[in-house]
């Protein structure tokens, strides 16, 4: 069994399926893509999967357990961090209470204060600037910020929806780095981009979401060679290369 | 000078005590974004809660010692009134956590009427003004100015325990780790589940808080003038809401200094401006007004809400 097994997902706002159909697996120490144009339900799937939204039907395990009936509190818990879309860091609140939420279930304060000095020596401007609220942040700093919360917890799968966006080519390339960093270091990775083109780069799976349905999958090799794939994602990523 | 400096000090008084039932109001605001407009009543039932374990539970010698009757009456008050806020949250709003946004309203003014009713029917006799002992040194000290300024040691522990109060609390909020849960929830709850947080306990505490801070607010507001009833939740619950909006809805600071301001206008009114007293509802409202014109967000208010 995948350390992450969704089968079947169906998701749905009240009479919108947003998700009507989504399998896949991710086995531990990889990264994993989804990857799919707006509106796909990339988002919807990652919000299930922390236990934000409740499936309509389909199964999710989890590190051998079932949890598609959970609490998005004791998710995390069993090791799953979800860094969400648009980054939603807490303007209001320092770096330093941004990082501490991030470690809210913790109690052990030598590691969260050990946890905190290895996100300042990935992100050095965050640790120089660890007073300063986070909505003063520009883009690049707060999607640093929220991949460092979202570690704050030790996950055993770290979830990042499109942490790309709004970014400039040499900041995707460092938080994407950073990314091949955390899976260097053990941490699994579910990643969903519409940078398709950077994403399958580094990953070693990925999946194809359309219209609410996992349609296509392979190594992130694979899919950057499919035709379909250069067609109707990487056409305008490919010409701008 | 000296009738201008005793309204000063009645108006920090009254407006101490606005101030602790005003945090009720922001605090559950802040974090659910719900008026909760029978917050007032808890204050009501934490003054009854108050009284009822002095007069019922406790022997009459014990009760004759301020420094017996005072803290217990405030703890008894304070417990009293935390429980029934959080029967409140329990089975009036939680089962309408998704609802639409008039649902809870509407429910917070059925749960006003009924814990009214409740304590004018059950409370022996509850039906009129209910004598209420003082709870601590009687008397008085006067500030030699002008004819003299009268200060009344109740008064004095009324502005001391609220003070203090709110202070403590803000620096929970801001200190430590439940404080920040609750300040994640009210900023984003979505995010804060993602942390780890469990939003209903979260909830459950905010009620836990301002009902507590409420019952002291009526076991203070009883010794002070000496008795209570039934609609005294209702009365000042307008002021503390009003306060609350003046400082900025969901800011406790906010909440504080909003309570102070009314409590100002509310005595230099009653004593300066035409009508007197009789009109003071009009000369807060008329503050109000002004403050939100130039304002929308209250003193200390965030200009736009930060929320998903
Ligand atoms: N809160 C919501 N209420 C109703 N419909 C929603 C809601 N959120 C998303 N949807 C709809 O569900 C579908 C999937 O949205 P989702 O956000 O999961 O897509 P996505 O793949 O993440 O897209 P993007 O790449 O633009 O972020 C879309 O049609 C969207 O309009
Ligand atoms: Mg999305």
């Amino acid at each position: 069994m995948a350390f992450l097994e969704v089968r079947d997902l169906v998701v749905a706002y009240g009479a919108i399926q947003a998700v009507r159909g989504v399998s896949f697996d991710v086995e531990q120490g990889q990264i994993v893509s989804l990857i799919g144009s707006n509106g796909a339900g990339k988002t919807t799937t990652l919000r299930t999967l922390s236990g934000l939204l409740r499936p309509v039907s389909g199964t999710i395990s989890f590190d051998g357990e079932q949890i598609q009936k959970q609490p998005a509190h004791s998710i995390l818990s069993r090791g799953m961090a979800h860094s969400p879309e648009g980054r939603r860091l807490f303007a209001r609140m320092t770096v330093e209470e941004n990082l501490r939420l991030g470690a809210y279930t913790r109690k052990d304060e030598e590691g969260i204060a050990k946890d905190m000095q290895r996100v300042y020596d990935l992100f050095p401007v965050l640790g120089e600037r660890r007073g300063n609220k986070a909505g003063l942040f520009s883009g690049g700093e707060q999607q640093m910020l929220a991949i460092g919360r979202a570690l704050m917890s030790r996950p055993k799968l770290l979830m990042l929806d499109e942490p790309s966006m709004g970014l400039s080519p040499i900041m995707t390339q460092l938080i994407f780095d950073t990314v091949k960093e955390l899976r260097s270091e053990g941490t699994t990775v579910l990643l969903v981009e519409q940078n398709a083109l950077a994403a399958l780069g580094l990953s070693d799976r990925a999946y194809v979401i359309d219209l609410g349905r996992t349609t296509l999958s392979g190594t992130g090799h694979e899919l950057l060679a499919d035709p379909r794939v250069q067609e109707a994602y990487l056409g305008e990523g490919v010409g701008a290369e | 000078m000296s009738t201008f400096l005793s309204q000063i000090a009645n108006g920090l008084m009254f407006g101490s005590l606005i101030a602790l039932i005003a945090i009720g109001y922001t605090m559950v605001y802040g974090i659910i974004t719900l008026i909760n407009f029978a917050h007032g009543e808890i204050f009501m039932v934490g003054a009854y809660g108050g009284l009822a374990t002095l007069t019922y539970w406790v022997p009459t010698a014990v009760v004759a010692q301020w420094y017996f009757a005072l803290p217990i009456a405030l703890v008894a008050g304070a417990l009293v009134a935390m429980l029934v806020a959080i029967a409140m949250e329990r089975f009036a709003y939680r089962p309408l956590r998704n609802a639409p946004r008039l649902a809870p309203l509407i429910t917070a003014l059925g749960v006003s009427v009924a814990l009214q009713e409740a304590v004018r029917v059950f409370y022996p006799g509850a039906t009129a003004a209910i004598p209420f002992p003082p709870l601590f040194l009687d008397g008085a000290f006067v500030i030699p100015i002008g004819d003299g300024v009268v200060i009344r040691y109740t008064g004095v522990l009324l502005i001391v325990v609220s003070l203090a109060l709110a202070f403590a609390l803000e620096r929970f909020v801001e200190r430590t780790r439940l404080g920040r849960a609750m300040r994640a929830t009210s900023q984003d709850r979505d995010v804060a589940r993602l942390m780890g947080i469990d939003p209903d306990r979260v909830i459950v505490l905010t009620f836990a808080i301002g009902g507590a801070l409420a019952g002291v607010a009526g076991v203070l507001y009883g010794s002070y003038l000496n008795n209570i009833n039934i609609d005294m939740g209702f009365q000042n619950g307008i002021f503390a809401f009003t306060a609350a909006v003046l400082g900025g809805i969901g800011n406790i600071r906010g909440a504080v200094v909003g309570g102070l301001v009314i409590g100002l206008v509310r005595a230099l009114g009653g004593q300066y401006l035409p009508g007197g007293t009789a009109y003071d509802y009009v000369w807060i409202f008329v503050v109000l007004i002004i403050v939100l014109v130039f304002r929308p967000q209250g003193f200390f208010g965030e200009s736009e809400r930060v929320r998903a």
